[in-house]
């Protein structure tokens, strides 16, 4: 291994994906000396670089608005922000247009330019370009390992391991913006092999809270050999094995859990005949991604029956993520701010899934208001110099007992089991979530005392560790959560209990806990 | 998972090692080496990102598979992907690679609705 690489900076930006290239552009046009490490690289990391997301897009027109906020207000249960969601609602209007240097907006269709909906490549590839061109430094291959903290606590910077020149690195800064995604738990879902959840774990080990991870549960239908992005399955059609056309509602919970269900017995297959007649000859114009896994396999998607997988998406469509306590980002540690998926969007979306338009541009916004506001708090600690610096990973890094190989597979397929699998997640139980939540206290327990890794393989492990953790999050909160809301749907728990609408939080490393944010409105219900 | 490298093909630039956001590649003397396939994805980035369309990755995202480089070379996959997102593409007159884009909420709306009707027409005819 090639010696160490330190260096400093105002603001440092963990993650690679669009809340992470949005908060590096807003952090290095107010001032600051700006560095991002992302684990994979900028531009094809993550969920966006193979998606095509669509942004929340309402005209500053004070009526649409009202009425687009207080429609996604009520859908939210009780938990979303009407002042966020206005903040997002206008920030992203704003600012979308000015990637047009780098991105090349499309028309609408009737003489316009279309902004709303941005291909997820070309949209990273220009997100790549806008950084890179408001001054901040983008270091590929960079993941982060663990935060590093003052003798207060406060967040002062992170090291980490490169994985493609073989050193350690470590950068110190006045503020660190974590935007490492969601975790899908290594479900397969296109694009989010790497979201494990890193982020969590390291903020979750320097204090930091977490909101709505019970928020967790959301599919998307694919082949059964590889996922897809989603357009072209709207108007399927299901079979079970003997050509029994199953009944599924059109969509939410009860699509899945249907479909779900019918998977638990065997395969089904999805049928295409039903589609918008004008979609085939385009779909690789628009979508270009889809068509190969079919095209590949020899199958004509439109006109040939083929199995179905359900691909599990936990934080990514669900809503959970680093609890915000502030209108610029911060998170509950001193120095520390959250942005994108890997921050709570409840607050913009409530109980419900963002997927797609509003968690796109609660992403941008969250990047451009974190940014910023790291960049002030950055620029106004320059002088100050850190004395003692703590690192504050723990697991995998300093192992409590005799260092032991590590069964890493076994236990990232129990995670994938219990938080992805049909018969836990569709059907979520007291029973079945205490059951889970044993068994994933036993794999923590085992890679707390045990675990022990270097270099490249050390961020492996650490994967784990954070799959591990995040798991254990998700699954205490729906077990807390006593009653069915949005995302959250507890088959012994059905109906909506009006004295929690209120949001829960959760954290911790060996012991989980959860309470409700309001407490003395859920000690009320009691 | 990432199938093939096509030697004769790759111009040794690196691009893919450096662009896979997983770090299944590490540079070779010439052509990249498929160093963790376990860690392949299946994002196709490697592909998109080749600008010798030297790259293959074959469908399942689950398992490697036997690939027949001569019949894939063949089969005119190779720099589709690219060629379908418009790089290194020029746009022709009055023609733009991403007119089609905002058909994509619109379609997916469509299908959506086709579901919904149909449900309901399945179950108005079952009670009545």
């Amino acid at each position: 291994m090639s010696q160490d690489w330190n260096a400093q900076a105002d603001v440092l930006i963990i993650g690679g994906g669009m809340a992470a290239a949005w908060a590096a552009i807003a952090a290095a046009k107010a001032g600051a000396a700006t560095i991002l490490v992302d684990k994979g690289y900028v531009g094809t990391s993550g969920v966006t670089a193979t998606g095509g997301p669509n942004h929340w897009w309402v005209p500053p027109d004070p009526a649409l608005r009202r009425q687009a906020i207080d429609k996604r207000y009520e859908e939210s249960l009780g938990l979303g922000d009407p002042a966020w969601m206005e903040r997002v609602i206008d920030m992203t209007w704003r600012t979308l247009p000015e990637l047009g240097r780098y991105y090349s907006f499309g028309t609408d269709g009737k003489g316009g330019t279309f902004h709303a909906g941005v291909r997820g490549s070309e949209y990273m590839r220009a997100l790549r370009a806008y950084t890179l061109a408001a001054g901040a430094r983008i270091l590929d291959h960079h993941p982060a390992i663990e935060l590093l903290t003052d003798e207060e606590g406060t967040v002062v910077g992170a090291r980490g391991h490169a994985r493609l020149s073989s050193h350690d690195w470590e950068v110190r800064a006045g503020a660190v913006i974590m935007a490492t995604g969601g975790c899908a738990f290594r479900s397969g879902l296109i694009g989010s092999h790497g979201n494990c959840g890193d982020g969590y774990l390291l903020a979750a080990e320097a204090g930091a809270e977490l909101s709505g991870m019970e928020f967790s549960i959301q599919y998307t239908v694919s082949p059964a050999w590889a996922s897809t992005r989603t357009l072209p399955y709207g108007a399927a059609r299901y079979y079970d094995e003997d050509g029994r056309e199953l009944d599924v509602p059109p969509r939410g919970h009860a699509h899945y859990q249907v479909l779900g269900a019918a998977l638990l017995k065997g395969p089904v297959y999805a049928d295409l005949t039903d589609a918008p007649p004008r979609l085939p000859p385009i779909l690789h114009r628009i979508q270009p991604f889809t068509p190969p896994p079919f095209v590949r396999k020899g199958i004509d998607p439109f006109k040939q029956r083929w199995p179905i997988k359900l691909f599990g998406e936990g934080t990514i469509r669900g809503t959970g993520g680093l609890r915000i306590i502030s209108d610029d980002c911060r998170t509950t540690v001193e120095g520390l701010y959250a942005a994108g998926d890997a921050a709570t969007r409840e607050l913009v979306t409530g109980a419900i899934s963002g997927g797609g338009a509003v968690n796109s541009a609660w992403a941008l916004t969250s990047g451009q208001i974190s940014g910023r506001a790291a960049a002030r708090r950055a620029l106004a600690l320059r002088r100050r110099s850190v004395d003692s610096v703590h690192r504050a990973g723990i697991v995998g890094i300093r192992p409590a007992s005799c260092v032991q190989t590590i069964n890493r597979k076994r236990i990232e397929s129990d995670v994938d089991h219990h938080l992805n699998g049909y018969q836990h997640s569709l059907f979520r139980s007291e029973d079945q979530l205490t059951d889970s939540l044993h068994l994933l206290d036993n794999h923590w327990t085992l890679l707390r005392d045990h675990a022990h890794a270097k270099d490249a393989a050390l961020v492996s492990l650490r994967e784990t560790v954070a799959l591990t953790a995040t798991a254990r999050w998700c699954t205490a909160a729906a077990r807390a959560r006593v009653e069915s809301r949005g995302l959250h749907v507890r088959v012994d728990a059905p109906d909506l209990n009006p004295a929690v609408g209120v949001r829960l939080l959760t954290g911790g490393l060996d012991k989980v806990w959860t309470r409700y944010e309001d407490r003395t409105f859920a000690e009320a219900a009691e | 998972m990432i199938g093939h490298i096509f030697a004769d093909l790759c111009i040794g630039c690196n691009q893919c090692v450096v662009a896979c956001p997983t770090h299944v590649l590490d540079a070779g003397t010439k052509t990249p080496i498929i160093a963790r396939i376990d860690q392949c994805q299946t994002c196709y980035m490697c592909e998109l990102h080749c600008e010798s369309d030297a790259i293959y990755v074959a469908p399942d995202s689950h398992a490697p598979e036997p690939i027949d480089p001569e019949s894939i070379r063949a089969s005119g996959h190779l720099g589709r992907i690219r060629r379908d997102h418009g790089w290194d593409q020029p746009e022709r007159d009055g023609e733009h690679h991403l007119d089609d884009y905002h058909l994509l909420g619109l379609l997916l709306r469509e299908g959506g609705e086709t579901a919904a009707r149909r449900y309901q027409e399945r179950h108005d005819r079952r009670s009545n």
